[in-house]
């Protein structure tokens, strides 16, 4: 309990879901109030932008839709996150995770001797996996070696992303592509449809929506959600209750990392029909996811609606560069600022404010100690 | 070219290569010991990058560029400070906030400064006597700038003070147990305060070496992950600034062999070297026992509050 002149702070152990769900639209709402400076740096007036955004994102079915679009891979990989954040696993490697996804969809897609039919499945199926084994190294490293998994998940995406690069300017480098970076475009077969009118490769969306689900019940309602959990929030107790962690931490990682993977599939197969340099694949999705998972408060589900609000973020950066000439730099200030805010604000979730007379809280403290 | 001369400017290239990440190390030592891990190291580097090279292109005093660069590497740490040591927020998320914030708004205000080069470098020294030495003389005391001598003097300052003053005990005991600390009558939130700060200053000035010395230019994300080497090298060199010499050195060289080396092997598999043997050299030191482990500050990451355990 704190005295700040006529106001008492007192501590509040589980905030409601109503506390939680204000704090955090207000801390959103503060960071885009802050960002609003940037417009005036660009000589725009604040409000006028918003609204311009607002009626630009908003305004029709097809641009609206690349709200979706957006959303698509970071309801993946955010909810991916949620899984690991909750077993304290901190999975900062989303990024490379998804850029695997995206390298073993393309090697089904342009050079495995598959019947059309099996094209998709197939390579949705080597992106999870090629996701999983790239995200169970981290996790592999920590419980085995204690190599702390922030800075094993962040190099990985920077080998990863290397590894692309090397592909597709080396090996892999399209013989029809002349002097462009870009693998050779896949074949009819290995591309996602559209929703009509629109960039949203449904199939992922269905897939990442499902997922979050599946996630959630498995996070509520299974034996190994249960150990997940210990493990995230009393190691202590989950190793004396005999909780295998190789086992429980690599099980989140493969799950963690293969729906990245799942992400990367859609953006080669769904978008860009090709490999091609990092990022133009990513366009920075899994560190977005972090804050994406974060805002979700570790809740799979809800990882659904705050990855549409960051679709709606990337959907207003490609608008405010097209449109309003501003670079897309700003989202990325956007992302931090609102990040900030997030944890900064996570305060006011466990302390009440309450207005209280000074005798009230002697009478209080004399019981108390009494 | 024969072999001595390609070794020697091998050698003198890793150093100036090093320096960046020595600074970077230092401050993060300095902020991990007094118990707050600060993965703001990229953005506070990058700020200080661009900062450095606005500055001086301005003005045309790199001196007062690093100058302003330190300040905003500083002013970045502050942020993450009051977050993290008064709202108690979580330090890792708070990092990666400040590294995404940072690399956007250098981004964001570098775009008119794109690739050109800048007028007024940090010269570079040739230190009279010390030079003419034959191998070494070139290695070690030729084309340098004073970012390099300073950062080792420094390491070795920054070791006495750590592990030979008092103030180095007020530092570590609060990294190691603030509650132990705060019953000592150390002001934990001082200290903590200070050491990030003191943290930012230096990564702050090893970005800014990137933008106005080893390449002066600036280009957008031209720290290019070594904010996260920083973080690697700091638990390399188990929280110790003479091993960050070392550490700073080694991935220094690790840094310029991937240029170097392009003539044989493809540029981009060995740009991803450095990145590849962070994870390994982490590795290795997990095979050599949990001594390095334990070596980490106890009170590493958590936040403090009085009366709680």
């Amino acid at each position: 309990m704190k005295r700040i002149g006529p106001f008492l702070l007192e501590p509040r152990l589980s905030p409601s879901r109503a506390t939680v769900f204000l704090v955090s639209a207000l801390s959103v709402a503060v960071a885009l109030l802050l960002a609003s400076l940037i417009f005036w740096g660009y000589g725009l007036n604040p409000w006028r932008a918003y609204a311009a955004i607002g009626r630009g994102v908003f305004g029709s079915w097809p641009s609206f839709s690349e709200v979706l679009r957006r959303a698509i891979p970071l309801i993946l990989c955010g909810v991916g996150l949620t899984l690991a954040f909750r077993a304290q696993f901190w999975n900062i490697g989303a990024e490379g995770q998804l850029l695997a996804g995206a390298t073993a969809a393309t090697g089904v897609a342009l050079f495995l001797p598959v019947p059309d039919g099996l094209r998709l499945p197939l390579m949705f199926l080597f992106g999870f996996l090629a996701g999983a084994v790239w995200a169970v190294i981290p996790a592999l490293l920590r419980v085995k070696l204690g190599v702390n998994d922030v800075i094993s998940t962040l190099m990985l995406n920077y080998v990863m992303s290397y590894i692309v690069e090397w592909l597709v300017h080396g090996p892999w480098k399209g013989p029809t592509m002349r002097g462009f970076a870009y693998t050779d475009a896949f074949p009819l077969s290995a591309r996602l449809s559209y929703l009509p009118g629109t960039r949203v490769h449904w199939l992922t969306l269905v897939l990442g929506v499902a997922l979050a689900f599946v996630v959630a019940f498995l996070l509520a309602r299974t034996r190994l959600g249960y150990e997940i959990r210990v493990v995230g929030q009393n190691p202590d107790a989950g190793r004396y209750a005999g909780i295998n962690f190789t086992l429980v931490l690599s099980f989140v990682m493969v799950i963690s990392g293969g729906l990245a993977g799942l992400a990367g599939v859609g953006e080669v197969a769904g978008i860009h029909w090709r490999l091609r340099s990092p990022a133009h694949i990513s366009m920075g999705y899994g560190y977005t996811a972090i804050i994406v998972a974060w805002l979700a408060r570790g809740s799979p589900v809800a990882a659904i609606f705050t990855a549409l609000l960051f679709g709606l973020i990337f959907a207003a950066g490609d608008y405010m560069k097209t449109v309003l000439n501003l670079p897309f730099q700003i989202t990325g200030v956007f992302n931090g600022l609102i990040l900030f805010f997030l944890i900064g604000f996570d305060i006011l979730m466990f302390w009440r404010v309450r207005i209280a007379r000074k005798e009230k809280e002697g009478v209080w403290t004399s019981q108390a100690g009494s | 070219m024969d072999i001595a001369s390609w070794l020697i400017s091998t050698v003198s290239r890793a150093l100036a290569f090093g320096v960046p990440l020595l600074w970077g190390t230092l401050g993060e030592i300095y902020a991990e010991r007094a118990g707050v891990v600060n993965l703001g190291v990229e953005g506070m580097m990058i700020l200080g990058a661009f900062t450095a090279f606005a500055v001086t292109q301005s003005t045309g005093n790199p001196g007062l560029g690093l100058l302003c660069a330190a300040g905003i590497g500083a002013l970045a740490a502050l942020f993450h400070a009051f977050l993290t040591v008064t709202l108690r927020a979580n330090q890792y998320v708070s990092g990666l906030a400040l590294s995404m914030f940072g690399l956007g708004l250098a981004g964001l205000l570098g775009r008119g400064w794109e690739g050109k080069p800048l007028g007024t470098p940090l010269p570079s020294l040739t230190i009279p006597g010390l030079s003419r030495i034959p191998v070494l003389g070139p290695m070690l005391f030729q084309d340098q700038t004073i970012l390099t001598y300073i950062g080792i003097f420094l390491a070795f300052v920054l070791w006495l003070l750590l592990f030979r003053t008092r103030w180095g005990v007020a530092i570590r005991s609060v990294g190691e147990s603030p509650g132990t600390a705060d019953a000592l009558g150390i002001n934990v939130t001082l200290v903590r305060y200070l050491c990030v700060v003191f943290g930012g200053l230096l990564a702050g000035v090893g970005g800014g070496y990137l933008s106005v010395a080893y390449r002066p230019s600036w280009t957008e994300g031209m720290t290019a992950g070594m904010g996260w080497i920083v973080i690697a090298l700091t638990i390399f060199a188990a929280w110790d600034p003479l091993q960050a010499i070392w550490g700073a050195f080694f991935f220094g060289a690790l840094y310029h062999l991937s240029y170097r080396l392009q003539a044989f092997i493809s540029p981009e598999l060995l740009k991803l070297m450095p990145y590849l043997f962070a994870i390994v050299v982490l590795a290795l030191s997990g095979f050599g026992g949990r001594r390095i482990r334990r070596r980490a500050p106890g009170a590493l990451g958590l936040p403090y509050v009085r009366g709680e355990r």
